[in-house]
C-alpha cells in the first residue's frame, strides 16, 4: 500500500480507502483545482512561447522550453490526476516501462532513418 | 435442505463488490495501467511517424504552417485538461458517496470531451476544404492517422463516461463500485496527457 505525503490540508480524505487494489488516499478537490490552474498556466505560457518565436527566438531554445513545459504537465497529470504519487508503486513502474519502452523503440527508429 | 439451498443461492446472487486480487492490488486497475502502458507503443508510433513525415511534402504542397490554426487548437487543449480535472471530482463524489454530484461531473466530463471531438471534426473538416486530405501527402496522411487515433479515444471515453452516467441513473453506481470510477478516469486521463505530448510535438513545435 502506498503512503500518501503527510499533508494535512491536502489530504483530507486520507481515511477513505474505498480498497482500490492497494487502496490509496484521496488527495481533496482544492489541490486537484491547484493542478488544473498550473496546467492551466503552462499551456497559456506554451502558446505564448509559440508565438513569441515568431519574433527571433532560436529553434533550439523553443523546442527545449516547450519540451520542458510539456514533461511537467505529463507528470503533472500522471501524479496527481491518476494518483500515482498516492497509489501502489507497481502501477508507477508498469507505466513508465511502457512510456520509456515507447521512446526507446522510436528514438532509435528515428535514428536508424537518419532523422536527426 | 431446500431453505439452505435458497439461502446459499441468495448469498451468491447478492450484489457484491469485492476486489478479485491474487497480488493484493486490484486485478482490474493493474489490467488497465498494463494497457496503458501498452497504448504508450501505439501512439510513440503514430508521433513518431508524423515526426518523420511532416517535411516531407514536395515544393508548393501543403503543410503545417499552411493549415493549423494555434489558437483555435488552444482553446481545445484548455477544454481537454479542464476535462481531467471534471473526471477527478468524479472520482473524488462517488467515493464520498455523492452519488448526484458524481453524475454531474460525469456528465460535465462527457461534455467537455464531445467540445474536443466537434473541435477535432470541425479541425478535419477546415482542413480538407483548404485542400488536405488524407492521402494528399505524407504530412496529411500521418497527421490524420495521429490525431484521427486519438480522437477515436476520447469518443471511446465519452461512451464510458455516458455508461457510468446511466449505470448510476439506473441505481448501479454506488461508493461500493467506486473503482469502476476511477479505472475509467485512469483512461480518460491517459488521452489527456496524451494531447499534451500532441500538442507540444504536432502544432507548437517549429514547422
Amino acid at each position: 500500500m502506498a503512503t500518501v505525503t503527510p499533508d494535512p490540508q491536502d489530504t483530507a480524505h486520507a481515511s477513505d480507502e474505498h480498497a482500490s487494489g492497494g487502496g490509496h488516499a484521496h488527495p481533496t478537490d482544492w489541490l486537484y483545482v491547484k493542478v488544473a490552474i498550473a496546467l492551466a498556466v503552462l499551456t497559456a505560457f506554451e502558446v505564448f512561447t509559440y508565438f513569441e518565436s515568431l519574433h527571433g527566438w532560436g529553434d533550439t531554445a523553443l523546442i527545449i522550453m516547450l519540451v520542458l513545459m510539456m514533461l511537467v504537465k505529463f507528470f503533472l497529470v500522471v501524479a496527481f490526476f491518476m494518483h500515482l504519487k498516492f497509489d501502489a508503486p507497481i502501477f508507477w513502474r508498469l507505466f513508465m516501462f511502457g512510456v520509456v519502452l515507447a521512446m526507446a523503440v522510436y528514438m532509435l527508429m528515428l535514428t536508424a532513418f537518419r532523422f536527426w | 435442505m431446500a431453505d439452505t439451498m435458497a439461502a446459499e443461492a441468495a448469498t451468491h446472487s447478492a450484489p457484491r463488490e469485492e476486489h478479485r486480487t491474487s497480488t493484493g492490488i486490484s486485478n482490474e486497475k493493474l489490467a488497465m495501467w498494463v494497457f496503458l502502458g501498452s497504448e504508450c507503443l501505439l501512439f510513440g508510433g503514430l508521433i513518431s511517424t508524423y515526426m518523420f513525415n511532416k517535411g516531407r511534402i514536395g515544393p508548393g504542397d501543403i503543410g503545417p504552417a499552411d493549415v493549423f490554426d494555434i489558437p483555435f487548437t488552444s482553446v481545445s487543449s484548455f477544454v481537454l485538461l479542464m476535462s481531467s480535472l471534471t473526471m477527478v471530482f468524479a472520482v473524488s463524489s462517488i467515493v464520498r458517496g455523492d452519488l448526484r454530484g458524481n453524475r454531474i461531473w460525469l456528465a460535465t466530463t462527457a461534455a467537455l470531451g464531445a467540445t474536443f471531438v466537434a473541435g477535432q471534426v470541425y479541425e478535419f473538416t477546415a482542413f480538407y476544404s483548404e485542400g488536405l486530405g488524407f492521402t494528399t501527402n505524407l504530412f496529411g496522411s500521418s497527421f490524420y492517422a495521429l490525431t484521427g487515433f486519438h480522437g477515436a479515444h476520447v469518443t471511446i471515453g465519452i461512451i464510458m463516461l455516458m455508461s457510468l452516467f446511466v449505470m448510476s441513473l439506473r441505481g448501479n453506481l454506488g461508493p461500493e463500485r467506486a473503482e469502476k470510477v476511477e479505472i475509467i478516469g485512469l483512461y480518460w486521463h491517459f488521452v489527456d496527457i496524451v494531447w499534451i505530448v500532441i500538442f507540444t510535438i504536432v502544432y507548437l513545435f517549429p514547422q
